[in-house]
């Protein structure tokens, strides 16, 4: 059984570690704050210029100058802080963020992303996505295998970069694939199926080269 | 303290000061903490061919998108556009121009620019589009693109105290983009929640020092919009 979105949002939350700072993008990763393992303490960063963010405010409680980054109301928790953008992205692009969990649309077996425009649609903007794949020392990608049956896992993407050789793991429903960049580590590597997935699937799906960890089978 | 920093209405904060043509930084990031007061009196002045820096270009209704719907606005400098109908229907008809920056890029050009640093260096898209005809450079085996400060003539600025001298504070992540555009521009017009005296302010508390702030109004209705209202149940 491949994992279920929530699954793979609990298997990125074990990359977290006691006392990171952490920025979580939209949509999947955003759910790894619902699974952050018991006796670790992590601040998630909202790039707007919040640190320490809470929950979603229960109903009544909204206050429309406390958002994150996807302008979703959220809440202020004992240790929040604000800054205005620039701070923000100090903390990004000076590496002071442990790690970004977010999405793409393509990532290649170099660490190449793609996560913000298709040529031909209306392209919406960056966001912060270019900063965070930059500055943070760990970025990790948590996206389905496959889009419209066709491999994300590339040898080299075709749409437009957000950052090159940026990428330091992808978790999709099928398993996770470790990145190295540099030397005899370069390139990708599987290193854990999803229960009950074929090594012989997982090539099936993918069209980047990556070799098999030890303890893969 | 002979020089009034403070002005009766949105539109008289903005007398002599609109051009035709003229670059304007507007704070907000989504609708938190935008000048959708100064924004409103931009648009009944009828002023044309603006280029606006912000973050984003508001909604249909709200924030930028006001001038977008009076066609207001030549071009757009922002990180993401995604709210807004009207600003994908102008573009798609190549009645509107936008540049497109990373966030951050976007920050730091606009605190370098109102800092007196014409560029500097980020990895920020080094090896993407974004870098595309920008110097580049290698500093300790990593390859950076060379970025320019942005200044403007206008910044329309929303804090949510102001005292007479022109010091400012806000309120929670409606702080976002105001501070650093406060800095960046010729002008700088702020509008307010509310107004106190002198002294009220603790000095070490002061966000934005009186010195950036040339022209205040207080609002006298406060409308905050929330984009996405997301809730939690109670147990």
């Amino acid at each position: 059984m491949p994992w279920t979105r929530d699954e793979m949002a609990a298997r990125a939350a074990r990359e977290l570690e006691d006392g990171f700072y952490v920025n979580l993008g939209i949509g999947i990763p955003t759910m790894v704050a619902n699974h952050i393992p018991d006796g670790i303490s992590v601040q998630l960063h909202s790039e707007n210029g919040m640190l320490g963010m809470g929950p979603f405010p229960f109903e009544g409680e909204e206050d429309a100058d406390i958002i994150n980054a996807g302008k979703q109301t959220v809440t202020e928790i004992s240790t929040t802080s604000y800054v205005d953008s620039a701070a923000s992205f100090a903390m990004v692009r000076g590496g002071h963020i442990n790690i970004s969990i977010l999405g793409a649309l393509q990532v290649a077996q170099n660490g190449d992303l793609a996560n913000w425009m298709i040529p031909g649609k209306m392209v919406k903007g960056m966001g912060g996505a270019m900063d965070l794949v930059a500055g943070v020392p760990r970025v990790v990608v948590l996206m389905e295998h496959t889009a419209g049956g066709k491999p994300k896992l590339l040898k080299e993407c075709s749409l437009p970069l957000t950052g090159a050789g940026v990428v330091s793991m992808v978790i999709t429903e099928l398993g996770v694939f470790e990145v190295g960049q540099k030397g005899n580590k370069a390139g990708l590597t599987l290193t854990e199926l999803a229960p009950d997935v074929s090594l012989q699937e997982i090539r099936e799906k993918t069209d980047a080269e990556f070799a098999v960890g030890p303890g893969v089978k | 303290m002979a020089m009034n920093k403070i002005f009766s209405s949105p539109a008289a904060a903005l007398g002599g000061v609109l051009k035709d043509g003229m670059t304007i930084m507007a704070g907000g990031f989504g609708l938190c903490g935008i000048p959708s007061a100064l924004i409103e009196a931009i648009r009944e002045s009828g002023v044309k061919d603006l280029t606006c820096i912000s973050n984003n270009a508001g909604v249909d209704d709200a924030g930028l998108g006001m001038l977008l719907q009076t066609r207001q606005v030549k071009k757009m400098i922002s990180s993401y556009v995604g709210e807004n109908a009207t600003f994908a229907k102008q573009f798609l008809a190549g009645e509107l121009e936008i540049e497109f920056n990373p966030q951050g890029t976007l920050a730091e050009r606009i605190r370098a620019g109102g800092a007196g640093i014409p560029a500097f260096y980020t990895a920020t898209g080094a090896g993407t589009e974004i870098a595309k005809g920008k110097e580049t450079k290698v500093f300790e085996g990593r390859t950076y693109v060379m970025e320019r400060g942005l200044v403007a003539d206008l910044a329309i600025i929303h804090a949510w105290k102001a005292d007479p001298e022109g010091n400012l504070i806000y309120r929670k992540a409606a702080r976002n983009f105001n501070p650093i555009m406060a800095t960046a521009a010729k002008m700088t017009v702020v509008e307010v929640e509310e107004m106190v005296p002198l002294g009220s302010f603790d000095p070490d508390h002061i966000i934005t020092p009186g010195i950036f702030v040339r022209r205040i109004i207080q609002l006298d209705k406060i409308e905050k919009r929330i984009e996405q209202r997301t809730v939690r149940k109670r147990v």
